[in-house]
Order: structure tokens, then C-alpha cells, then sequence
């Protein structure tokens, strides 16, 4: 089973690959859209990505539109993971 | 009102010979041929042809930004790449570029098919939309070259993207000269692009128009050639800078030529099967336009592909429409045909033959079809005065264009 540190890391390293970004400049409070530059399709994107990674679904479309810094993401996917899990 | 003059100030190419236009024009003055054998195409049940002269590899992240890049298709790439070096060679500004003056014209087949079979794989099996990628449809749509090129490079003006297969290029010039001759652009990057897939060698394939020598890739197509067998398929985008001749002028900008008139018509005829007539049309119209006399033509350069009914209605079509001792070449012995691309490559070679003033030969024409020796048949590199050129272009559809270009002396 995945630990919350390794799934922070592969976060991480699934996003910095799929939008070629500097994996020093995603820390926690990094903003999606004004520090790391993406916009509205890199985030459809986003989903398409971790949901192949993760192999779980994201359909929360109003907690996914609330998500705004890195930490926001590995809030929500960890816990979409704990429900997932129980 | 009167029409401006229209000339061409720069050029950009990517080719089955690779980036940029000097690797393409070194390669064609050198005789080479970029056919290769697509080995890995053998795995397509019923292809006959696995010959292809594809744009060789690169990597496009060291070229553009992602945001850029993550909806162009291979053609767009290609498009954007030639559209940055016409530019560069053009010494277009920024402010030119962000004027509104400056427009595209960018024609391709369709949009790209290696995008439309990353689709489809993923959506006709279970009928599946979930884990596509956004940028998707933007490399699958009919304008994806234009639109992506607009975007890449800032420019706000018009944008144009004639689709109608092999004469794209040629319309999307033909139409960028209109542009300007009217005024509504000042300046238009005109061109086409296509890549090498093996759906679209299929097509030509089915038809039986596709060339099978897969043993020996270097020395097909045969354009005029009695044994010639058909086409192969090739990739790539060509871009011209077309300016307004007073801005040009006024800026001190290099003139590689001046587009003087272009014929552009529908031979109503076959969806398939070329049609002399109207193919001397097209070449009649565009010098008619131009107020040039068939006698002043000194070189036409041909379509050409290779297919024994292509190459003897265009052989017919020029001894109706001009004189049949004016030299005839076809460049699709070097580079294949690269379709949406052919028109704005091959122009790009013309050029550079108006400025050398030398006749690039058909590669691979050694024993000619007595039919088409009904026009002068160029079969090795010689040295010819030619101001006044006819450059051809025709396409599945029924559709015939020709331009006439003129260098000019500085």
C-alpha cells in the first residue's frame, strides 16, 4: 500500500513529466495555476494523468475546481485514496 | 481600385530531408532522394506500398514551449517550425507579426492523422472517451496548422486554412496573394503541411496509385520515368512570406520573386482521374492573370508524382499550354510527395533555381515515357536563363492550380 510520502513524491513526479516542470519549484505551497502556469486544459489533463496513475476515478468536479496549491491536491487525492481504501 | 504587387521575402521548410531550407535545398542539389523503406508498415494487412519519404526525427521540447506544443500534431510542428524560419529569413518585426497586417494561410489534407488514430485506438474499441488528453481535438481539426501557428507565434491577423490534399499548399499561396493583392493583408505566411502516416499511403494504395518498390526506395518515384509505378508518400511544410511589393520594398526586404498571377479551377470531370484540359486551364488562367505570354514562360515545374495517368495528362496539359520546348522537371523524385506541403516545398526549391538559375532535374526519370516526351523532359542539373516560371500543382478532387512567379531583378 502506498504511504502518504510516496504518494506526495508520485504526484510530483507524474506532473513534472506530463507538464515538463522543475520538480524543486512543487512544493506544497506552489499554486497550480500562477506559480506552476498551468490553465484550464493542463488541468483536464491533470485528471487524465493522476487517474491513470492512481488507478482511481476523479469525479469530485467541485472539489477538483477548489483545488488551487499542491498541498490542495495531495489533500484531496489522499483522501479519495483513504475512502477508496475503507 | 488598383492591385497591389505581390512578392516573396522568406522561407521556411521542413522536410523528408529535415529542418530548415538549407538542408533541403543542399540534399536536392546534390541528386539525393529522401524514400526510405517503412519496414514496420508490413504489419498493415493488405498495404502494397511500405515506401515513405517521412520528415526524419527530432525533438520538438528543445524547439517550443509545451504550451505550444501540446496541441500540434506532427504536421503542426513541422508548420511552426518553417513558419519561425520564413520569418527569421523574412526579418519580419514582432510589431509586423502583432499588427493585424500580417495574416496565415496554412492548408493541410485533413488535421493530423497520427492524432486521429491515438483517438480513435483509445474511443472505437469500448467506445471510450475518458483519458483523453485535451490537446487532442486541437492536432485532429481541419486548421490545426494555421490556428497552431497563430498561436506559436503571436500573429493576430487572418487566418486561412485551405484544405483540398496536394494543391493546399498551392491554394493557401494562390490565396495569400489575393490577400495582399487587395489590401487586407500587408503580409501572409502561406504554405501547407502534411505528415507521413500509413492511412493516407493507403489511400493512394487502394486506388492502385501507390508505388510498390519497397527493394528499392532510392530510386522511386519516377516521375515521368517508363517505369515509373506510382507514389510515395512524403511529409513535411513549406511557408512563404508574401508581402505587399511597396512594404517590402519600403523595409529593404529581400525579394526571392514576384507571385504574378494563379490559376485555380475544378476539372468537374472525375473525383479521381486527372483531366488535361483543365489542367491547362489552371496554367492558362494564372498567365492570363499574370499578362504573360506563353512564349515568356522559361521553365515549368511539374506536379508530377509518378502515376503513369498524372504525369501524361500534365505532360499533355503543358504542350497545350505553353511551348514544347520549355524545360519541365518535377521534384518529387527527391522528396516524394509530401501533399499538403508540395506546393509551398517545391516552390521553395523553384526559387532557389530562379536564383541560381540552374533547372533542377526529375530524379529518377532515365528512360522516358514516350507519351509525356511531348514537352522538354530535364533529366540532369544544367544552367538555363529563366526570369517568367509556371509552378503546378494538382489534387484528388479534381482540382488544378498553377502560379506564375517572376524574379526580379535587383
Amino acid at each position: 500500500m502506498m504511504s502518504e510520502e510516496e504518494l506526495r513524491h508520485k504526484v510530483v513526479e507524474v506532473l513534472a513529466e506530463e507538464f515538463e516542470l522543475d520538480p524543486s519549484k512543487m512544493g506544497p505551497d506552489a499554486t497550480l495555476y500562477d506559480d506552476l502556469g498551468l490553465d484550464s486544459l493542463d488541468a483536464v489533463d491533470m485528471v487524465v494523468v493522476l487517474e491513470k496513475t492512481f488507478k482511481m476515478k476523479l469525479t469530485d468536479e467541485e472539489a477538483l475546481r477548489s483545488i488551487r496549491t499542491m498541498e490542495d491536491l495531495f489533500q484531496f487525492l489522499l483522501r479519495l485514496k483513504n475512502e477508496n481504501e475503507s | 481600385m488598383p492591385l497591389n504587387r505581390v512578392v516573396i521575402t522568406g522561407r521556411g521548410a521542413v522536410s523528408p530531408f529535415g529542418i530548415g531550407v538549407e538542408t533541403l535545398l543542399k540534399n536536392i542539389w546534390s541528386g539525393h532522394s529522401a524514400v526510405c523503406t517503412m519496414h514496420e508498415w508490413s504489419r498493415i494487412k493488405g498495404l502494397k506500398s511500405l515506401l515513405a519519404a517521412p520528415v526524419p526525427e527530432f525533438d520538438p521540447k528543445k524547439m517550443l514551449p509545451r504550451t505550444v506544443r501540446r496541441t500540434m500534431g506532427p504536421m503542426a510542428l513541422y508548420a511552426t517550425l518553417a513558419a519561425q524560419e520564413s520569418i527569421k529569413d523574412a526579418a519580419l518585426t514582432e510589431e509586423q507579426l502583432v499588427s493585424g497586417m500580417t495574416g496565415v494561410a496554412i492548408g493541410s489534407t485533413t488535421g493530423s492523422p497520427t492524432a486521429y488514430e491515438d483517438f480513435y485506438t483509445r474511443f472505437l474499441p469500448d467506445m471510450v472517451i475518458e483519458q483523453t488528453k485535451s490537446g487532442e481535438f486541437f492536432k485532429m481539426m481541419g486548421h490545426s496548422c494555421a490556428a497552431n501557428v497563430c498561436l506559436a507565434l503571436g500573429i493576430q491577423g487572418e487566418q486561412w486554412a485551405p484544405a483540398s490534399a496536394c494543391t493546399s499548399a498551392a491554394q493557401s499561396i494562390g490565396l495569400g496573394y489575393l490577400m495582399i493583392q487587395t489590401g487586407r493583408q500587408e503580409v501572409m505566411l502561406c504554405g501547407g503541411a502534411d505528415e507521413v502516416h500509413p492511412s493516407v499511403t493507403g489511400v493512394f494504395d487502394l486506388i492502385r496509385a501507390a508505388s510498390i518498390q519497397n527493394n528499392d526506395p532510392q530510386h522511386t518515384p519516377r516521375p515521368f520515368d517508363k517505369n515509373r509505378d506510382g507514389v510515395v508518400c512524403g511529409g513535411g511544410s513549406g511557408i512563404l512570406v508574401l508581402e505587399n511589393f511597396d512594404t517590402a520594398c519600403k523595409r529593404g526586404a529581400r525579394i526571392y520573386g514576384e507571385i504574378l498571377g494563379f490559376g485555380n479551377v475544378n476539372d468537374s470531370e472525375h473525383i479521381a482521374n486527372p483531366h488535361k484540359d483543365s489542367m491547362a486551364r489552371a496554367m492558362t488562367n494564372a498567365m492570363q492573370e499574370a499578362g504573360v505570354h506563353p512564349d515568356e514562360i522559361d521553365y515549368v515545374n511539374a506536379h508530377a508524382t509518378g502515376t503513369e495517368l498524372g504525369d501524361r495528362a500534365e505532360a499533355a496539359a503543358i504542350n497545350l499550354a505553353v511551348n514544347s520546348h520549355i524545360p519541365v522537371s518535377s521534384f518529387k523524385g527527391h522528396i516524394g510527395h509530401t501533399l499538403g506541403a508540395a506546393g509551398a516545398l517545391e516552390l521553395i526549391i523553384l526559387l532557389e533555381m530562379l536564383q541560381r538559375q540552374e533547372v533542377i532535374p526529375t530524379l529518377n526519370l532515365v528512360e522516358a515515357d514516350p507519351v509525356c516526351e511531348v514537352v522538354n523532359l530535364v533529366s540532369t542539373l544544367k544552367k538555363q536563363n529563366m526570369k517568367t516560371v509556371l509552378k503546378n500543382n494538382f489534387a484528388l478532387g479534381g482540382v488544378n492550380a498553377a502560379l506564375v512567379i517572376r524574379r526580379i531583378d535587383s
